[in-house]
């Protein structure tokens, strides 16, 4: 029975697009079929983050509209064969997306893949509410910042409330990833450490990905992060929080300010 | 010299049709106060946010009668949105105006009542933390947190509220007019304090108590916070 995750945050910019390829990537190089969708309909994003904008021809309000099949829409990834994208529209809006056209796309996704990401977009509005209403499980993405962190309680408190599973009297299992860390500003005080933003959203820590300029550089090539640069900060973290989705238990490594041994010897010059 | 004619006005109004209760009076009208206190105190929010109208038809007031009466409603936080069956004269200006021409519909209020659950003072437990934009309403008594508030979350009690946990959002407590009520928490870092309708805002609130387990009471027209020892 496959597993329909949701990556939301409220606050829009923090990283949800960037995690939900990158997750997926380290997902499907693990062997796990992974099907990644763009819920942010009118301002699609997903498509570009994986390189795929050239071979969208169908997408996901066409499938719920039967304008087209499932399998005509999902686009395979060129790197990895286990890896699809359902792209979203960008000549139509959020009001697009039916309540049961969206159950009947993931009630048939759920039967090809073990894992269904939706992407959500930004705020608490329609697309917000129906990329989390089918979700199994959440991950908040959040920045260590007053603003981010707030949103991040509020879709919170949404997935409590408007999610089928919450519905049913169940609960959506919610994971905390934190985006765009830098140790030294949160050791000055300039951004929020971690510690305080757990004891705000009180929800289990999934991972702390480093701020890192890899990130925008695997965006613009059209490639996840974790398969653009496997060996750097960010994808291994990205990696390691996979792991964790999957059920294995990996300490999670604090990102420390580091500064290579050139850097150490030469940080200051002489008079 | 021409005159530039003036644009047809843009104003423009629609209608809209509400159920009103209507509250009749019949003399000796302290009975019948008597009465509506007791039906008050069964139900002590019944009439907030609801349009109440006034039928004198059993009472034929005098002017001085009717303003007596407005007075003792108005107490009661009882707003009279408009008054039938009197004469023009009684009414004066200031007073809710004269509505003709409603629909009569049946007894709504003591049906609905026997037939809602009882309405005595009862607590609210919420054993987990309250988000975000959720906003809790509990007029009949108090409230308990076993969990945070969150930034942006608000908590409305017509009793005292009891929160084991950070407070960071808004609470209200004696929402009815309970100048009693109490707010309690463990780690005071609220957006708004107000109780029974006086406030204070963070700004107000001396910053020696935040992240600090308090206590807050009305006393006079004055919201009093003090650490809990």
């Amino acid at each position: 029975m496959a597993n329909v995750m949701v990556v939301t945050s409220g606050k829009g910019g923090v990283g949800k697009t960037t995690s939900t390829a990158a997750l997926g990537a380290a997902l499907a190089q693990a062997g796990q079929n992974v099907v990644v969708i763009d819920f942010d309909v009118g301002l699609r994003n997903l498509d570009l983050v994986l390189g795929a904008e050239r071979r969208v021809v169908y997408d996901f309000i066409n499938v719920i509209n039967g304008d087209a099949k499932l399998s005509q829409a999902l686009i395979r990834d060129k790197r990895l064969d286990t890896l699809s994208l359902l792209p979203a529209s960008q000549t139509r809006d959020k009001d697009a997306l039916s309540d049961d056209g969206v159950a009947r796309v993931i009630s048939e996704l759920r039967e090809k893949f073990d894992w269904v990401i939706c992407d959500s977009p930004a705020g608490i509005e329609r697309g917000a509410s129906h990329a989390m209403r089918h979700a199994d499980l959440a991950v908040v993405i959040t920045n260590p910042e007053v603003s981010s962190v707030r949103d991040s309680d509020r879709i919170i408190g949404l997935l409590d409330s408007k999610t089928e599973k919450a519905e049913k009297g169940g609960r959506v299992d919610k994971h905390l990833l934190i985006t765009r860390y830098d140790p030294a500003r949160a050791a000055t005080g300039e951004m929020l450490k971690i510690e305080d933003i757990l004891e705000i959203l009180s929800i289990p820590l999934l991972g702390v990905i480093p701020e890192s300029p890899e990130v925008l550089r695997a965006s613009n090539l059209g490639t996840p992060v974790t398969l653009s640069n496997a060996l750097s900060a960010p994808a291994r973290a990205y990696v390691d929080a996979s792991k964790r989705l999957r059920g294995e238990t990996i300490p999670i490594a604090m990102p420390t300010e580091r500064r290579n041994l050139l850097g150490r010897w030469f940080s200051r010059r002489a008079a | 010299m021409n005159n530039p004619v003036p644009r047809a006005s843009a104003f423009s109004f629609k209608g809209k049709s509400f159920v009103a209760y209507v509250l009749t009076p019949e003399p000796p009208i302290r009975d019948w106060l008597g009465a509506l206190d007791g039906w008050l105190a069964r139900s002590p929010a019944f009439f907030v946010r609801r349009p109440v109208l006034l039928d004198g038809s059993k009472m034929n007031p005098t002017l001085a009668e009717l303003e007596e009466l407005l007075a003792e409603l108005s107490k009661r936080d009882i707003r009279i949105l408009g008054i039938d069956g009197v004469d023009d004269a009684v009414v004066a200006a200031g007073m809710p105006p004269l509505v003709t021409g409603g629909r009569d519909r049946q007894e709504v209020g003591y049906a609905e009542r026997s037939a809602a659950k009882p309405q005595k003072a009862s607590s609210l437990v919420i054993e987990k933390s309250v988000r975000s934009g959720q906003s809790i309403a509990h007029l009949e008594g108090d409230v308990t947190v076993l969990g945070p508030v969150a930034s942006g979350a608000e908590i409305m009690a017509g009793g005292s509220i009891h929160i084991y946990g950070a407070l960071r959002g808004r609470v209200i407590a004696g929402s009815t007019g309970d100048t009693r009520a109490r707010i309690f928490c463990q780690k005071l870092d609220a957006e708004l304090v107000a109780i029974s309708g006086f406030y204070r805002s963070a700004d107000a609130i001396d910053e020696g108590l935040r992240g600090r387990p308090v206590q807050a009471w009305l006393e006079g027209d004055a919201i009093k916070i003090a650490a809990l020892s």
